[in-house]
């Protein structure tokens, strides 16, 4: 199966060059946020104050590591459901966010922004936290560390395996793929 | 009469935390290494190949499978003849948890009260359903339970009426919903009978019979097969991305119930579905 290697920070040209189906390397600076944090960013723009960060052409992750061991820069990473984040995301969308990395399927709100702004949503397997921790190169926490595991995390990844699985013209994996393994005499 | 100090049943307790979140079980690996042996879309088959992968990596740096080391259930079998000595065995029990998720660098996912939502800090408190019977054993079994498949959970109080048809819809139906976020192939366990919370509580310990061992009775088996026919012929796959191995098992659990009602709960876990048991 083709690879595509990707590097962050995402510009709409590459963005728009990836489709639904394509397996992906991420290499650079990514960064984590879960239910919490985008809970709390949302409530910042509500009070009209800034966010965290600039997220414009940046990648999100859907993860709340484990805990490091001793000699380690972060436990387990694997995605967490993305659609619990599926009310927050467009605002982020809206605010040039050009990616979204987690698991399982996106409402069709978050789908037609993803359309409207250039976006591209990745899946990885889930519950791989081994694995993935191991693309994991450096660490940092830049916003709500009181939120522990759900702190924003600036992380380094290298060749962090992902799949794209909507794509800037909506694209659906989800959908597409699973047609082709639908037993007609059973359903 | 026999007897058991908390300090034992402390120690154990936060063993079987790390091991069930380190170490997959054998059953669980058999049917993955079948399913990847019969997948027949290109992603499904990859994505297997990773999820087996990472079982390695987690085994050889000892750090846990998945970074949703889940809110620990447990069901607890205890003897009438037995003492405790040293303190009450649920703060034993709790106490063991605090220790294992400490000790295991395993994520700490439980908040206080479901709307203020401050992180309790040790994954306390563990949800135990306990059991009184003859003798002076005590069986602990524990699921770390992962919360991207308990979401996607579901019960329902049908009618009589609706039977098995009524009940082979809504399991299908839940499992259709709710497998491409489950981290499928998932594991499916059904309660029927009884009332709501017996229904729920038998469709959580389904989860914990060894995959491929059936009901013994014949027309629950029957039920079991058809379940886990259909929901593979729904062509969802590993991860929701296609294929033919979207359940690796569907374990249904009955019990008598009301002349009025059919409860039927249905209980979903991801391709890990840990569990361990032990007999002190």
């Amino acid at each position: 199966m083709a690879v595509v290697e990707i590097k962050t920070p995402l510009d709409k040209k590459t963005r728009k060059k990836l489709r639904a189906g394509d397996h992906v390397r991420i290499s650079g600076i990514i960064y984590t946020a879960r239910d919490a944090a985008h809970k709390r960013m949302m409530e910042a723009l509500e009070k009209g104050l800034p966010l965290p960060m600039d997220f414009a052409d940046e990648i999100i992750y859907y993860v709340g590591p484990c805990p490091a061991k001793p000699g380690e820069i972060i436990g387990s990473a694997g995605p967490t459901t993305s659609g619990r984040m599926d009310i927050y995301t467009p605002e982020l969308l809206d605010r040039g966010l050009a990616g979204m990395i987690g698991k399982g399927n996106r409402s069709e709100r978050v789908i037609n922004s993803m359309m409207s702004n250039d976006a591209v949503y990745f899946a990885c397997v889930g519950g791989a936290g081994a694995l993935l921790q191991d693309c994991i190169k450096s660490v940092e926490i830049i916003a709500y560390e009181d939120l522990g595991t759900e702190a924003i995390r600036k992380i380094e990844v290298e060749d962090f395996p992902a799949i794209v699985v909507i794509d800037t013209l909506g694209n659906n994996l989800y959908e597409t793929e699973r047609k082709k393994f639908t037993n007609k005499l059973w359903i | 009469m026999k007897k058991i100090g908390i300090q034992q049943i402390i120690d154990h307790v936060a063993e079987m935390c790390i091991e069930a979140n380190t170490f997959l079980s054998a059953d669980m690996m058999e049917g993955l290494h079948r399913a990847k042996g019969s997948e027949e879309s290109e992603n499904g088959k990859e994505i297997l190949e990773t999820m087996l992968c990472n079982f390695e990596v987690a085994k050889n740096k000892n750090i846990p499978i998945c970074q949703d080391t889940g809110m620990v259930v447990m069901f607890v079998t205890f003897g009438q003849d037995l003492t405790i000595v040293g303190g009450s065995l649920e703060e034993a029990l709790q106490a063991g948890v605090a220790k294992g998720y400490e000790q295991g660098y395993l994520r700490k996912s439980v908040v206080a009260d479901p709307f203020i939502r401050t992180n309790t800090g040790n994954n306390t408190p563990a949800v135990i359903h306990y059991q009184v019977v003859a003798g002076d054993g005590l069986k602990i079994k524990i699921l770390p339970k992962g919360f991207g498949s308990e979401n996607t959970s579901a019960l329902k109080m049908l009618k009589p009426s609706d039977g098995m048809a009524g009940v082979k819809e809504f399991v299908l139906q839940t499992v259709e919903t709710g497998s491409p976020n489950a981290c499928a192939p998932i594991v499916v366990g059904v309660g029927v009978g009884g009332t709501m919370e017996k229904a729920a509580i038998m469709a959580k310990e389904a989860l914990s019979r060894p995959l491929g061992k059936h009901n013994p009775l014949g027309h629950i088996e029957a039920l079991e097969d058809y379940l886990l026919e259909a929901s593979n012929a729904l062509g969802i796959g590993p991860m929701g991305l296609g294929g033919i191995n979207t359940v690796l098992g569907v374990n249904v659990e009955v019990f008598p119930t009301h002349i009025a009602g059919l409860p039927v709960a249905v209980n979903i876990t991801c391709y890990v579905n840990r569990h361990v048991e032990r007999e002190l």
